[in-house]
């Protein structure tokens, strides 16, 4: 048994507010809008067929010489506007991606500087489509555990540099985009519980098609995502189900209690499904962003919520219940009071 | 007690017409989820699990693309009974 010394001195620690709350939230979609028709020059397919399979009639591409940083700054600006803070405010920006292009560095410091968060603490998150919601979770605990008062949110993807045009299953889904939200201190609970895990044995059914090493020693072409759409379809909607509502019951919130259901767009089929085994009652409006947006993984719950906000389709201070699933398999839920 | 083969086609029948709408007449043995029946890959995934759910199998994710005919399906599920 491992005796503690005497004399030893006891460690300060930090403390943290009581509670936190989404104070901002901001997006950036690219000007670009790409219809279905444009999508099928490459794939043998339709527009009626990927509206019927998807939801989807456009999704947005950002500029060949757009990048990660740049839409990421752009909704963190935008962010921070709707949020009434300036940019020396954020200790900390957390960035969920799966497109930055730089194996390092981060997308993060970078972004900081550029927005003049200078100094900040600033890394990225790799949980695909369910890093913004695992964002969330640690921004949370980092204002109640006093590491962080007010933190910077970012989802962003530019995954048309990972999309591959000529594949009939996932050409389609992608787009591009940022969503970003701020974090900090509260006097009331704005965020609740999250519930969340993995199912790693599952990783090849959303993988990069090839690692970097193969590409390299290998006559492959370039790692685009691919996805096993039935399979990711099942667990997305009977898995998933339970922990949204697991992530309701451990806010001590009903279905009905609810102003928005705001899943990850990840396809219009998992959404109607999972609003169905939800058992979600009818007044809750729910958020279908992908239909002119598509699957921008990290960036979609907070670009879906701010199209909610705006449109007033949800109200600002009402409750949101919101839900990232992606590769890994990785999952996060929780609720939350919107800003 | 295991289910005869009919009984499985006629609860799988009403799965498919719950999620298709399609008539329970229509499914027959030697139609085609994708080719006859006009059932998508995410279709078919919901009536699989559906099916799982009625009569108490398991029908992992690598089976569902064996299953192409709706003899399949009521085969699969008849030797998988316990």
């Amino acid at each position: 048994m491992t005796t503690i010394p005497q004399q030893r001195r006891t460690l300060s620690t930090t403390t943290g507010a009581a509670h936190s709350r989404i104070w901002g939230v901001g997006g950036y979609r690219p000007e670009r809008v790409v219809t279905n028709d444009e999508i099928c020059e490459h794939i043998d397919s339709s527009d009626q067929w990927i509206r019927e399979r998807s939801g989807i009639i456009t999704r947005r591409y950002a500029a060949p010489d757009e990048t990660v940083v740049d839409m990421a700054s752009a909704a963190a600006n935008e962010a921070l506007r709707s949020a009434g803070l300036t940019a020396s405010q954020i200790s900390t920006v957390i960035l969920a991606t799966v497109t930055h292009p730089y194996q390092t560095p981060g997308a993060a410091p970078i972004v900081a500087e550029r927005i003049g968060a200078t100094a900040a603490v600033a890394f990225d998150i790799s949980a695909a489509c369910a890093g913004y919601c695992h964002a969330i979770a640690l921004a949370n605990d980092m204002v109640r555990g006093g590491s962080a008062e007010f933190v910077l949110v970012i989802g962003v993807e530019k995954l048309s540099d990972f999309t591959d045009k000529t594949d009939r299953g996932s050409a389609f889904i992608f787009g591009d985009g940022a969503g970003a939200s701020i974090v900090g201190p509260s006097d009331f609970p704005g965020i609740g519980p999250t519930v969340w895990g993995s199912d790693g044995s599952k990783w090849k059914t959303i993988s990069q098609r090839n690692s970097w090493i193969e590409v390299r020693d290998g006559d492959i072409s370039w790692p685009a995502i691919t996805m096993e759409g039935p399979a990711v379809f099942r667990w997305a909607v009977w898995d998933m189900a339970p922990i949204a509502q697991a992530a309701l019951d451990q806010a001590g919130i009903k279905a009905e209690d609810l102003d928005a259901f705001i899943p990850h767009q990840a396809n219009m089929r998992i959404i109607d499904a999972l609003v169905k085994q939800l058992k979600l009652p009818e007044h809750v409006p729910v958020a279908r962003d992908i239909a002119e947006t598509g699957n921008t993984s990290a960036a979609s719950i907070p670009l879906a919520t701010q199209r909610m906000l705006d449109s007033g389709e949800a109200p600002h201070g009402g409750l949101a219940l919101q839900i990232g699933f992606g590769a890994g398999l990785v999952y996060a839920a929780q609720v939350v009071v919107l800003p | 007690m295991a289910l005869t083969e009919q009984a499985i086609l006629e609860g799988l029948a009403e799965i498919v017409n719950e999620e298709t709408g399609l008539d329970t007449a229509s499914v027959q043995y030697d139609k085609s989820f994708t080719d006859d029946l006009d059932i998508d890959s995410l279709s078919m995934m919901t009536i699989v699990v559906n099916a799982e759910e009625k009569f108490g199998v398991r029908i992992p994710d690598d089976e569902v693309k064996n299953l192409k005919t709706v003899r399949d399906a009521v085969g699969f599920i008849a030797g998988a009974q316990v």
